[in-house]
């Protein structure tokens, strides 16, 4: 490696501009990758089919004609019709608010309990962090989808009930370990900066000291990391809807389309591949907007 | 290093234990009636309710419960589903054949991931990394519902390059499609751990030296940097072992492959909870010991962990 | 017998008659997205078999670069050299083919880092490391190459070297490591050594041993020896010639004795004005004012000027000062040297 000083000095910016914050730098780097503003523009489209579904069709997606049955593309009807003769273009797009909602209240949920993990394990550190990094083992060492499986069954409250409150619990309390950790971590080495002992000394009590001046620092990986989680969230509501564990009930879901088309997929494809490819999209959105934030947080990968 | 067995092997009894309580808990505690539980939404005879209420001891305390759940797990006595077959025998038909779906899934993951993550390091920023990078975008991208049953209908049905289903005939041939299906589920994690951690690698301060003797490019490389940048992928092989199951979990129903995770998820649609309950644990059990073998491995590969 | 053989086949069209290693003109720079750095802009020296030259500045002013240049290891991209030439026993390093240039590095030119835990490898043992070079420059067998390794440790006086073989570089103390480094650019008998920093990350006592090990190894095998440094008191007391460097450029080049008795450049000046001495105690210490130059944006004229009491409006102008000739064996990059040298 050459002198540091030399890098650093050849890496400083030409201009005398005046310093950025870490999160000015971010933005500005943001701002000129366009891979950010690609999958910020795909979040936006889905969360406004998500909240506004009406929006892409005016077709009922629970008005389903037995005649229709693995019908091509007519009409309004974009992707054709599924074996039970439902239009595939309304249920996929009516889809996207449960997929949307218990990705998002999931991954809060996740990230609220990491969050609070996190700091505290981090902030407190000796026992408290030895009690709450065991617990956060304990969950780890639970296959996160098993454990899905075991919870969501348990959770589920019988008739009528569609599940999309008890899949967004079990993803949340499960998958809240890995946003811990990265707040732990960060917490740790945001605390032994000079600037927290220089707060302290000046009487700086502990919620202050948290809030104030370690979470700030520190909050970068973990958004990117529920930035990631979101996008994972949503696959495991489609994987668990799958296995029937999920969504259902008169509930819509890309999940629940994929296993009902999958059977028939030699007959009719569109039943079965849009949905995924709505899915698919959608946490390819999520994974990139995560890369991008995280790129430009933590320039040295590049 | 005899140390840091001795402190892992601690902690995993308590993960050990703590884990199999919480799924205990989440199957049987502070349910209304976790008979009705078990059996799903189906009727339930006497019968079956007091050979369930017998099987998991349910008239007695929940501490004496969990004792009695963990000492038949331990013994390997799983019970009888609810059609009344046994759960032990099963598992024992399926395991060979989610072991050997598991295993080509994994060094076909290995292979790749490793060897296209140091090519992409190497060439870092170049036509092939950034190929490369979108590529395991792509795949990160696919969960493994849309994956299994896309692939099945276009290389299995469309194609016909590989059997479509596998069925009874289990062979190296039948499983290659669902091996590489499930390999994709883990394969782009482990691509950019390997090349992220090759491309820090290849700026330590040993790699000069390494060069400044003269060394060839490629045995820096493959030598210096390889060992030093696989340390943080090994420790991923423990999680991945978990997103297999689940993967193994979907791969097997939609290409018929009797293993576990087809009997699992067949279990799991007809709400047969002893079933579920008895390879739930083991597979926890499963993941738990592979962990603990990860982290061994882990102090073999790193010497400054060693001799701690 | 075969390491002979090896070494005479090394590089066709050597002279012997021809100076160890002669760098002319070497300029190299880094081309980065926030511009092109000139780290080394026209650097030249010479060195003898057994000759010690030490290469002094601050950080930043080219020595490591320069230093890295001569071995080949320079990082590229972004580091270019663009121009000048490195010639050993006449061959110009730089015109040679990579697998040619191999051959050299280590048996012919062998280099010391300066952190010896990050620059030996963690994960294999030390002697791993040792017998590597043994198998991949003379072929050697395992056995033999680990016997060759024991041998090396002896040399450099690590205690039991036999048991030692096996360790990891953090089992090392400090002090040991670098001697395992500086074993490690012994095996192979190199004829120049270029030492980048050996001491700064040690003890200062481990200092002391770590340099006289290397005055004794260099003094038996003949080396010409290259010691980057930006330590006064280290190159007092082993070198004899000094290179001082500023913004990638030598800047006055003189015997040691006569660099402390009469420095010719107000840079050099400057620098031994602000290292504390004994028999000044209680003067006050002359700090250099200002900065080193950015290498994005080198000064016109000469680099030093902004921060040089004797700067005049010709140190502005380009061309930046020539190498004065001020005496045999002497030269200073100072238009002005007479005054700075006080005549």
């Amino acid at each position: 490696m050459s002198d540091p000083n030399l890098i650093a000095m050849a890496e400083a910016p030409a201009g005398s501009g005046r310093p950025r914050s870490l999160a000015g730098d971010a933005w500005h780097d943001l701002r000129r990758n366009k891979i950010f503003w690609a999958s910020s523009v795909l979040v936006l489209v889905v969360l406004l089919m998500a909240l506004a579904p009406s929006l892409f069709t005016s077709a009922d997606p629970a008005a389903c004609a037995l005649s229709n049955k693995h019908k091509g593309p007519a009409g309004g009807a974009l992707f054709g019709y599924d074996f039970q003769g439902c239009d595939v273009f309304a249920r996929t797009v009516h889809g996207t608010r449960n997929s949307i909602e218990v990705g998002f209240l999931s991954t809060l949920l996740a990230g609220v309990i990491g969050l609070c993990f996190g700091l505290a394990a981090g902030y407190y550190g000796g026992a408290v962090d030895a009690v709450l990094s065991r617990g956060i083992d304990i969950v780890l060492g639970i296959p996160f989808l098993l454990g899905a499986v075991v919870f969501s069954g348990r959770l589920s409250a019988g008739e009528g009930d569609d599940g999309v409150t008890a899949v967004t619990l079990t993803l949340g309390l499960l998958a809240w370990t890995s946003a811990a950790r990265v707040m732990r971590s960060s917490v740790v080495s945001a605390k032994s900066q000079d600037y927290v002992a220089a707060a302290r000394m000046l009487g700086a009590g502990p919620l202050r000291l948290m809030f104030r001046h370690i979470l700030p620092n520190s909050i970068a990986p973990f958004i990117v990391v529920l930035t990631l989680m979101l996008g994972a969230n949503i696959a495991a509501e489609a994987t668990l809807s799958y296995l029937g564990v999920g969504l259902k009930g008169e509930a819509i879901s890309w999940g629940v389309q994929i296993a009902d088309a999958q059977g028939q997929a030699r007959v009719a494809a569109g039943p079965l591949v849009w949905p995924s490819v709505f899915l698919a999209a959608t946490v390819l959105a999520f994974i990139m907007l995560g890369d991008a934030v995280r790129d430009a947080f933590d320039p040295k990968l590049r | 290093m005899f140390r840091y067995i001795v402190r892992r092997l601690l902690q995993m009894i308590l993960t050990f234990f703590g884990a199999t309580f919480v799924v205990f808990a989440l199957m049987f505690a502070n349910q209304d009636d976790p008979i009705q539980a078990l059996a799903g939404e189906k009727p339930v005879s006497a019968s079956l309710r007091a050979a369930l209420t017998e099987r998991y001891h349910l008239d007695e305390g929940f501490l004496s419960q969990y004792w009695y759940y963990m000492s038949n797990l331990l013994t390997g006595d799983l019970g009888v589903t609810l059609t009344g077959r046994d759960i032990s025998a099963l598992l024992a038909e399926a395991w060979p054949r989610t072991l050997q779906l598991s295993l080509m899934a994994i060094v076909l993951a290995a292979v790749l991931a490793v060897t296209a993550g140091v090519w992409s390091a190497i060439r870092r920023g170049g036509a092939l990394d950034n190929g490369i990078l979108a590529f395991t975008l792509l795949l990160l991208a696919m969960p493994i519902v849309v994956l299994a049953p896309v692939a099945q209908l276009v290389f299995g049905m469309e194609l016909g390059w590989f059997p479509a289903t596998a069925s009874r005939e289990i062979s190296f041939y039948t499983l290659m499609l669902p091996a590489i299906v499930l390999a994709t589920t883990v394969v782009a994690t482990q691509l950019r751990v390997t090349r992220t951690s090759v491309v820090e690698n290849l700026r330590a301060d040993y790699v000069r030296t390494a060069r400044a003797k003269g060394l060839t490019p490629r045995r820096v490389t493959w030598v210096h940097v390889l060992r030093n940048s696989l340390i943080p992928v090994i420790t991923l092989i423990g999680v991945d072992l978990g997103t297999l199951m689940s993967g193994a979990l979907v791969t097997e129903e939609v290409f018929n492959i009797p293993g576990v995770g087809f009997n699992l998820a067949r279990g799991i649609r007809n709400e047969d909870g002893p079933l579920v309950v008895g390879f739930v644990s083991i597979l926890v059990i499963v993941f738990l010991v592979v962990n603990l073998i990860v982290d061994l491995l882990y102090a073999a590969l790193d010497p400054r962990i060693r001799y701690e | 017998m075969t390491d002979i053989q090896a070494s005479m086949d090394v590089l066709p069209g050597l002279d012997p008659r021809a100076p160890l290693l002669q760098i002319n003109d070497l300029h190299v720079e880094f081309r980065t997205r926030d511009g092109v750095a000139k780290a080394v802009n026209g650097a030249s020296f010479r060195l003898s078999p057994g000759e010690t030259l030490a290469i002094l500045g601050e950080s930043g002013c080219g020595k490591s670069v320069t230093a890295q240049a001569i071995m080949g290891i320079l990082e590229s991209p972004p580091g270019h050299i663009t121009r000048g030439e490195v010639r050993y026993r006449g061959v110009d390093l730089l015109k040679l083919p990579e697998h040619e240039r191999r051959k050299v590095r280590a048996n012919k030119i062998a280099m010391i880092f300066q952190d010896a835990l990050s620059a030996l490898n963690p994960v294999y043992t030390v002697g791993f490391q040792l017998a590597e070079l043994f198998r991949a420059h003379r072929g050697m067998s395992r056995a033999d190459a680990k016997n060759r390794a024991i041998g090396l440790l002896d040399q450099v006086r690590i205690p039991a070297a036999r048991a030692r073989i096996n360790d990891y570089p953090h089992q090392f103390s400090g002090g040991m490591r670098q001697r395992v480094m500086i074993a490690m650019a012994l095996a192979l008998d190199p004829e120049v050594l270029i030492a980048d920093e050996p001491t700064t990350a040690l003890d200062v006592t481990v200092q002391a041993q770590i340099m006289s090990l290397l005055a004794e190894l260099q003094r038996q095998r003949n080396m010409g020896l290259i010691l980057i440094t930006h330590d006064m008191g280290v190159v007092a007391d082993v070198a004899d010639r000094i290179s001082v460097m500023y913004a990638g450029r030598v800047i006055e080049e003189a015997p040691v004795y006569d660099i402390y008795a009469r420095p010719a450049h107000p840079y050099t000046r400057a620098l031994l004005e602000s290292i504390p001495r004994l028999d000044l105690k209680g003067h006050q210490l002359t700090a250099i004012r200002g900065l080193p130059p950015v290498l994005t944006d080198i000064p016109s004229g000469c680099a030093f000027n902004p921060r040089c009491r004797y700067a005049k409006d010709p140190c502005l102008q380009d061309p930046p000062p020539p190498a004065y000739a001020i005496a045999p064996h002497r030269t200073a990059r100072c238009h002005f040297f007479r005054e700075v040298l006080g005549e």
